[in-house]
This record gives C-alpha cells, structure tokens and sequence, in this order.
C-alpha cells in the first residue's frame, strides 16, 4: 500500500523542527476475525506551530494515530518520533497534553481540581500550581467556574476544562481526538473560534482529529485525509487560507475550493462506499 | 421526610397487633394447662388474653414483656453489672466494631491485590468464595477454643470470627469498585506518566468509594452476628451470644427476646452510622444532592 503524499513531505527523515515525525508507520491489531490493518504505511511530518487536522471515516485510524503518538498504542513497524524522541520518551517526558473525545472529568474534584490533576501527578509546589490554573481557566474562558463540580456545567464547558487540564503542564504539542464531537454545532462553532485564538496566543502545535470537514478546513493549516481498510493517508493538504480565521470565512471560495479537495480525497480513498 | 413515618408506623402497628394475636394464640396451650393445675374453670376470655400475656416463661413473650426487660435489664441496672444488658451490648459491640474494621481492612487489602496483581486475580477469588460456604457456627468454636488453648481470650477471638464473615462483602465490592474507571480515565493518567501508586490513589480509590460503603453496610450487620457467634462458645465473655445462650437453656424467653431485640437495634444504628458516614463522604466528594 503507497501512500499518496504531498510535495511537502516527500523529503525523508525528520527535519530539525519536526514536532512529529512517521515513517513507514503500520500497525496492525490482532482480533478473533484475523488481523486489523489500523495503520498501513503512514509517513507525515508535523512542524512546530501547525494546526493539523486528521479526517476520514471511522476506522481510518486517525485516532490511533494519535494513540500511537501518545504511546497509548505500539506501532508494529516504521519509525514515529516526538521532537525526536520514541513516543515513550515522549511520554515520559509529559511532551504533550491529550484531549479525549468525553471530557473525562472526575466528578468528586471541582473544575480547578482536575485542572490540578496532572499538576499534582508532575509534583508542582502548590503556589506554581495556582498560577497555571489560574492562567489557563482564564485561557479557556472559565474564570469563575473554579468551585463548581463538573455536573454542574453543561458540556461544552466541561470539555472546555478538559482542554484547560491538557493545556496546564504546558506541553508544547496538544493532540486532541474529536474533543467536540459529542457537542451541538452552535457550542462547536463557539469552541473552534475558541479554539484558535487559543492556538495563536499559546503557539502550540495541535493534532485535532474529527470527522467534520468544515471543522477541519477551518481549523488546519494542514488537512491529512484517511481512509480505512487498511487506514491509511490519501492526501495532505496544506491550507491557503490565513492565519486569521472569522466564522463567516467559511462561506468564501478559498474555504470551499478546500473542502471540496479533501472530500476528493476521502473519495479516493473509497471513503464513501461502505460508510455506515 | 413526612411522606414515610406514616406508612412505617402502619407497619409497625400491624406487627404490634400481629404480635399480640399471635402471643395469645401461642401461650394458649400453656395457659390452659394453668388453669387447669389450679383447678380454674370457665375463665372470662378477657382474663386468659391478660393471663397469656403475663406468662414468667412464654413461648412467645408479649411485646410489653420484652421492652419491659429491656428498661429492667439494660436501662435501670447499672451498666457495669453483669446482668445489665448495656454491659453485654457493650462487650458484642466492641467485638463487632473490632471485627468489622479487621474484615474491612483484609476485604480491601484482598482488592487491591486482585486488581493489581494478575496471579491474584486468578487465584484467589475462589478461595474466597469457599471461604463463605464453610457453616460458621461450626468454625467459630474451633477458633474460640483454640485460641483460648494459647491464652488468647477476650475480644480477638471473636473479632477474627466477625472478620471472616465482613471481609467477603467488601472484597466483592471493591474489586468492582476499583475496576469502575473507564479505560479513557485511565489512559488519560498513563499519559501524565502517572506512577500506578497515583492511579490508585487518584482514580481507583475514589471512584471505588460508593461500592466500599454499599460493602461496609452489609459487612457491618454480618459483623455483629459474628460476634454473637464467636460468643456462643464461650460463656465466661459475655455478650448478647452469652444472654441468648444462658436464655434458652433456663427456658427464658423473654430474656432471649429482649437479647435479640438489642442486637437489631445494635446492627440498625451501626448500619445507620455507616450511612451517614456514607453521606459526608459524598458531601466531601461533590456529589449531586438527590
């Protein structure tokens, strides 16, 4: 299986500032029905600074792609290094914050609690811990919540805390998997604004997994279409649009001309035949 | 609040005439018997209710008799005399309590084992369980009068019997409630590189506490009839196992039944206790008020 991949990311091995680095990525699950080719030949590069998206149908392997960055998952061959370190490493070294599809809050800490959770995890002194939660409750826009127990916020703010936990240890690469899936689309068009501000006032390189594609071609600057059986990579599209993004540059023909490319690309991909 | 004192003092008062019917109905015979001995003929009806509840040995004592014992025996005799109840309430109680926090301490130290410990989650589990089918009234015994032969008495022996039997609930329950994180939480932990000392303390232990107190309630009550158990072998100890023994060997119902109404008043207020334990602890906790 060759990978379809753009100009951009021929060049082999890491570049210096490379974030993320696959070559050759495969992973395959064994189950009762015989082996799952969740990823099969993946190569991508993601620079410091990027907002990359990964979209394609269920069982693409976007999200254990993102796994496997976070060394939830092990590749069964190929080469993946986080600013040139295994994923283990990686981990160990708290390289990056992970955003869950549920917010996975503990519902017996209030909001500033979980936000403390991996401060307390890391060993932080409790004044420096304070400090952070204080910053990014502000980076989320929920001041004044931080009594409140998860149950009583609806659940865009509760994802909203979940993103503050990821965001507070201040790891340079935050790896989010479809955080906002499971929320109505007046709360995720809200989020998603949120959300790049967000990334230009941290400087963060985000992997964002969904399966939106408005979603992703507002948010990227680079768009990595999957498709499953076995997941692989079926096109990466750099985008053109600017770094300033207001809700209505959806509607512009630059914004259009994108996603019409990556739903060809999910089409290559036979992405629209046996989807459920 | 108001909505469920009326339904339980119907309850409680169609027991209360059930009782009584069924005291006359009981110690008729008996009565009978009485009179005819005093050579009694054609006694009013009114007399014989009276008479069949006032027996010195009924077959079943009336409801007045026995809470009249329980104000003789456990309220108006010093507590520190061996014939008050209180003194023997007392001696079960601490038996129970000690019991209770031994079987709580071993079912969570079991848990944790299970969970964390791949060769004891497939071993022990049945072990456990054999544990329970053993009839405790024949274990008891051999514990107190052995450990009775080493010069161990007192509290221990019967506190390791209430251990046996309080352990089992809890084991059960906090292996379930240790293993209630969802894979999500607990992926979420690995990516802090969180140590596993962390994921128990942070994730496993509080998310188990609502098992470990629905454990505890049901631990505690069995922890008691362990005591009373463990206390039926020895008779030089005491305890309400001691009164329900001396009781039915000198045909003194009304004493047995005074015992025993101690010991569920006992066994309500330690289950209450727990549960108001329960409710801080949720206070604490965050959780949403019903």
């Amino acid at each position: 299986m060759t990978t379809d991949l753009s100009a951009a990311n021929m060049d082999k091995g890491p570049p210096p500032q490379a974030v993320v680095s696959a070559q050759n990525l495969s992973l395959t699950f064994g189950t009762n029905d015989g082996p799952v080719h969740a990823l099969s030949d993946v190569n991508l590069t993601i620079a410091k600074g990027e907002f990359v998206s990964f979209i394609g149908p269920s069982g693409c392997g976007k999200t254990t792609f993102l796994r496997t960055i976070a060394d939830l998952e092990q590749p069964s061959s190929g080469t993946l290094s986080i600013n040139g370190m295994t994923p283990r490493q990686a981990r160990e070294t708290r390289a990056y914050g992970y955003v869950f599809q549920a917010p996975a809050l503990y519902p017996w800490r209030t909001i500033e609690k979980n936000v403390a959770l991996p401060l307390e995890i890391m060993g932080y002194p409790k004044a420096e811990q304070a400090q952070r939660i204080a910053r990014t409750m502000e980076l989320v826009n929920l001041a004044g919540f931080e009594q409140k127990f998860p149950w009583q916020l609806s659940g865009g703010m509760q994802q909203r805390a979940s993103i503050a936990r990821a965001l507070a240890f201040d790891a340079d690469l935050l790896l989010m998997d479809e955080p906002f899936g499971a929320l109505d689309e007046i709360v995720r068009d809200h989020l998603n604004s949120e959300l790049l501000k967000l990334w230009a006032a941290t400087n963060k390189t985000i992997c964002f997994v969904t399966h939106s594609i408005p979603e992703a071609v507002y948010l990227s600057t680079k768009i990595v279409v999957m498709s499953p059986r076995p997941g692989r990579v079926t096109d990466v599209i750099e985008s053109t649009l600017p770094k300033e993004r207001p809700l209505d540059i959806r509607e512009t023909p630059e914004f259009l001309a994108i996603a019409a490319r990556v739903r060809d690309g999910l089409r290559a991909g036979h992405s629209y035949e046996d989807v459920v | 609040m108001r909505g469920r004192v009326l339904p339980i003092l119907i309850v409680l008062l169609a027991i209360v005439l059930f009782w009584y019917a069924a005291a006359i109905w009981m110690n008729a015979p008996w009565q009978s018997m009485l009179y005819a001995r005093a050579g009694l003929v054609d006694v009013p009806v009114q007399q014989f209710v009276l008479d069949s509840w006032a027996q010195d040995k009924p077959v079943l004592p009336a409801p007045h008799q026995v809470f009249g014992e329980i104000w003789n025996a456990a309220i108006a005799i010093a507590p520190t005399s061996r014939r008050s109840l209180a003194y023997h309430a007392w001696i079960t109680l601490s038996g129970t309590l000690f019991g209770f926090v031994l079987g709580t301490a071993l079912g969570i130290a079991l848990a944790v084992a299970i969970v964390h410990n791949d060769a004891a989650n497939r071993s022990l589990m049945p072990w456990i369980i054999a544990s329970q089918t053993v009839p405790i009234l024949a274990v008891a015994p051999m514990v107190v009068v052995g450990f009775g032969a080493v010069g161990v008495t007192g509290l221990l022996p019967k506190a390791l019997i209430s251990m046996y039997l309080s352990f089992f609930p809890v084991v059960v329950g906090m292996v379930k409630g240790l293993r209630t994180p969802e894979a999500i939480q607990l992926d979420l932990l690995q990516t802090y590189n969180a140590t596993p000392w962390q994921v128990f303390a942070k994730l496993r232990w509080p998310s188990a506490m609502p098992f470990l107190f629905a454990s505890m309630k049901v631990g505690i009550a069995i922890s008691l009839i362990g005591a009373v158990v463990g206390e039926l072998s020895n008779n030089a100890g005491g305890g309400l196992g001691v009164r329900l023994l001396t009781g039915s060997y000198n045909g003194q119902t009304v004493q047995i039944w005074a015992a025993l109404f101690i010991a569920a008043a006992l066994a309500a207020v330690l289950v209450i206790a727990v549960g108001v334990l329960e409710r801080l602890v949720n206070a604490r906790m965050g959780a949403r008020p019903v």
